[in-house]
């Protein structure tokens, strides 16, 4: 019994033993290890080659100035007598021996009254001109070199030349071409990080919430709620580009002079400041009558209009502002085109801004009335009301979706894209309606939780490389197509790390303000964002420490950075540059790692 | 006039924290609750303000039945129902001030809060109340550097904001020395008696509750085993309560 248990244990011991030598004989096979090849001499070579060359980073040089002193020299020798000119000694001169040869013989070559301790090359010189680097040599204290080299397969009938140029350094060293470039793209390099973190950072704090369970798990809604809501989305973002761009129209219109532009925005602002501040009283005990709250609504909705009015001046002003300031600011012009950036973006995203806000609004205004109407409603007529609201609601889900299948492999066939996925939706929607009737609590928050968790795992299984391959395509090769590419990549990441720090804060107080009977976005930011400061804040600099090392090698895609210098002297074979580039990457990256802990620790 | 009939809860493991329990609190009324750990004192003062969900039953209060309430409405029962915790339950990073503001929550447009905005009413009454706790001066500092006994200060002051018709204090005293524990009961007393606020107080110390309460409700796994006057529980009752091999202490 024992013996055959003590069997079986080394058998299996052996198999696994065999098993490992399999894998691991698999895997020199697939990455083809080979010592031959790191022995053979060639190899060698060329490895010190390229080691001796990235020890010398392409940083200093030194002015040169160039003497050169040449000789005539005839390969073969003439017949006759080789006419030899005497050198004039006073200046510095080269003298060979033998003073004639056949090609591919070895001859010596010394040199006098040269300037002392230089070096150069030496070449020859066809008549075609062509420089023919035949060695190199360094003077002694007296100015005397000698050394030997071999002459080229060249004869010719002409007398050719042998040259040598004595390079001396003149004045201090300075950067050279390369330093320079690689100072330009580095400070680029740096300031793309910063606005791919900045830009990350504003997307996925609120998205982080999302992605958290502990506030996501309660949010529980109805199915007639749902439904209205997933009707009223796409109707508020439709309706909200329309106003948006009714909205542009006056603004345009409003937009001549810089100074008038500017007081309409002012007297816009004080408005909607007024408006809201009637609107939304700071404390109330009761509800106020329904002629009240219905004024309100109107004046949110007034003040909301002229929000986006005033956001439209803005952009506008702030474009103008640009183009007026540009010729005046000289030098410090990229402030000007800032503002005029800023203003074309914000331009931009107003359409964006408006649609989505609408679309949260009259989705959420949809809800709160359906819900309103239907507590009315007897239970026998409430379960038919449901059954149509969530099959409309289930086919225009559907509708949305064939609509993007579509976009993506354009099949154009009505009845694939229109007519099933509306029947499927609907009786989808309808099938979920009867399934509810008994306890319509439908666990949306964790719905929402996992859609998010989905998408933030897919973009951030996508390599920051790979998609600024996409971004390239977009905007062009360029530092912009790596902030936007990196951007993306920090949003994905940043908001998994934040939703798992609001994940593990303490319950207790959230409990506390929940029991106050404050509204689920009061809990957030009174419960929730005072203790998750500290992560928040040491996540995102550790994110812009490794977006920094992202941005060097963003470049390899055309991202923009340093990394499009690296992988261009790379493939030229010029690995002095190359050395040059990645210093700079060690240094900035080893200064960052520096930064960020230090201010990690401050901070938290 | 606070109404308990038949609640029960079932947690989702399955296991029955309050079993058919029923009793009447009328208003004003100091009213502790005892029995062990895990006897469902905290489930049945969190499903009075519907932390918990109670699982059948209702709960009646000022003739609302508050396990039915919507979103909407229990938003506006919290607010008159304070609520003070074994752990304070305060939020440490932010200043005690914005600890005791946040209680009046329930009252302000959410609207405001986004921009962490108050009415001066409120900062005034906040002042008001840290000091009839005695801590007026510690307002500004934040509320982890505060020791045990002015956190849960803190707490109930946060818990007074709320101009609350009735307070639940989940063992308000357990993390506290006997000497602290007798100075936020006062406070608790106080407000009891001044404000004529209904008190709804889990208890461990048997000498608390001769103390401070005008009545006592006792629960065992779940069920309602004792409701009467605090001197009402002699030795028999205690063994009741707390088991068979339990001892008097103290």
């Amino acid at each position: 019994m024992k013996k055959s248990k003590a069997l079986s244990r080394s058998l299996r011991t052996g198999i696994l033993v065999l098993l490992g030598l399999i894998i691991y004989a698999y895997g020199f096979q697939v990455t083809r290890v080979n010592l031959k090849e790191i022995q053979s001499e060639q190899r060698q070579e060329s490895l010190t080659r390229v080691l001796r060359a990235l020890a010398k980073p392409d940083i200093i040089e030194y002015k040169l100035d160039e003497a050169t002193v040449e000789i005539p020299y005839s390969i073969p020798c003439p017949v006759g007598d080789v006419n030899l000119s005497e050198p004039d000694k006073g200046k510095a001169y080269l003298t060979v021996t033998p003073p004639c040869a056949d090609p591919e013989t070895e001859v010596q070559i010394e040199g006098f009254n040269f300037a002392p301790n230089t070096s150069g090359p030496i070449f020859f010189i066809p008549p075609s001109e062509v420089r023919l680097k035949r060695g190199d040599m360094t003077t002694d204290s007296s100015g005397h070199f000698s050394t030997t080299i071999r002459l080229p397969d060249r004869p010719d009938e002409n007398i050719q030349k042998i040259i040598t140029i004595a390079r001396t350094r003149v004045g201090g060293p300075q950067l050279t071409r390369t330093a320079i470039e690689t100072w330009e793209k580095i400070v680029e390099t740096i300031f793309l990080a910063l606005l791919a973190t900045t830009f990350g950072i504003l997307f996925a704090i609120p998205i982080s919430f999302f992605a958290a369970r502990n506030l996501m798990r309660d949010v529980t809604t109805t199915v007639s709620a749902l439904a209205l809501s997933i009707i009223g989305w796409p109707l508020g973002i439709w309706l909200g580009i329309q106003v948006a761009k009714q909205v542009q129209k006056v603004s345009g219109a409003l937009t001549s002079n810089g100074w008038i532009t500017l007081v309409i925005l002012i007297v816009v602002s004080l408005a909607v400041y007024w408006l809201a501040r009637w609107a939304l009283p700071q404390e109330e005990v009761t509800k106020p009558a329904f002629s009240v709250r219905a004024a309100r609504a109107f004046a949110l909705l007034i003040s909301g209009l002229l929000t986006i009015l005033g956001m439209y001046l803005l952009a506008n002003l702030a474009v103008l502002a640009g183009n007026a300031l540009r010729p005046s600011l000289g030098s410090f012009g990229f402030l000007a085109n800032f503002f005029s950036s800023l203003g074309q973006i914000l331009n931009v995203i107003i359409v964006a801004i408006t649609a989505l806000a609408a679309g949260g609004v009259v989705s959420n205004l949809a809800g709160r009335v359906g819900k309103t109407f239907l507590d009315r409603l007897s239970m026998g007529t409430r379960l038919p009301v449901n059954i149509l609201l969530a099959a409309i609601a289930g086919a225009t889900l559907l509708l949305l979706l064939a609509a993007v299948i579509n976009w993506f492999y354009q099949i154009n066939r009505r009845d694939l894209i229109l007519y099933w996925p509306a029947a499927i939706g609907a009786i989808l929607g309808a099938f979920l309606a009867i399934r509810a009737r008994k306890i319509d609590v439908l666990p949306i928050g964790l719905a929402i939780y996992y859609i998010t968790r989905t998408i933030l795992n897919a973009l951030r299984a996508i390599e920051a490389l790979i998609m600024a391959i996409v971004f390239v395509v977009w905007v062009g090769i360029g530092p912009f197509a790596g902030v936007l590419a990196l951007s993306l990549h920090t949003i994905a990441a940043l908001a998994k790390l934040y939703s798992e720090q609001v994940e593990s804060i303490m319950a207790g107080p959230l409990e506390a303000i929940r029991a106050t009977g404050a509204t689920r976005l009061q809990t957030v930011i009174y419960g929730v964002i005072p203790q998750i400061v500290p992560p928040y804040i040491s996540f995102t600099m550790y994110r812009w420490d490794i977006n920094v090392r992202m941005s060097t090698i963003i470049g390899f895609a055309g991202g923009g950075g340093i990394g499009f210098l690296l992988i261009q002297n790379i493939n030229l074979l010029n690995y002095r540059a190359a050395s040059a580039q990645m210093l700079a990457i060690a240094i900035v990256v080893a200064l960052m790692d520096y930064l960020s802990s230090y201010m990690r620790e401050k901070v938290v | 006039m606070l109404e308990i009939k038949n609640l029960s809860k079932t947690y989702e493991g399955g296991v029955q924290a309050l079993k058919n329990v029923s009793f009447q609190v009328p208003k004003g009324q100091f009213l502790a609750v005892i029995g062990l750990s895990g006897s469902g004192k905290s489930t049945l003062l969190r499903c009075i303000n519907r932390l918990i969900d109670s699982t059948s039953g209702q709960i009646l209060w000022n003739g609302m039945d508050i396990c039915a309430a919507n979103e909407e409405e229990i938003r506006l029962i919290r607010r008159r129902i304070g609520m003070v915790f074994q752990h304070f339950n305060l939020v440490h990073r932010s200043s005690v001030l914005t600890n005791v503001l946040a209680g009046r929550l329930g009252y302000v447009n959410p609207a405001w809060s986004l921009i962490n905005r108050f009415p001066k009413e409120d900062i005034a009454k906040a002042f008001r109340q840290l000091e009839r706790v005695g801590i007026a001066d510690k307002a500004q500092q934040r509320a982890d550097e505060l020791s045990g006994g002015q956190q849960q200060r803190v707490g109930i002051a946060r818990a007074l904001m709320q101009d609350p018709e009735m307070i639940l204090a989940d063992e308000p005293v357990a993390s506290l020395d006997p000497v602290l524990a007798h100075s936020i009961m006062q406070y608790l007393e106080k407000i009891n008696q001044e404000d004529g606020v209904t008190v709804l107080c889990s208890l461990h110390f048997l000498d608390l509750v001769h103390r401070y309460a005008d009545r006592v409700v006792a629960l065992n796994e779940g069920q309602l085993v004792f409701d009467g006057l605090p001197n009402e529980i002699d030795d028999l009752k205690f063994k009741e309560i707390y088991g068979k091999d339990a001892e008097r202490v103290g």
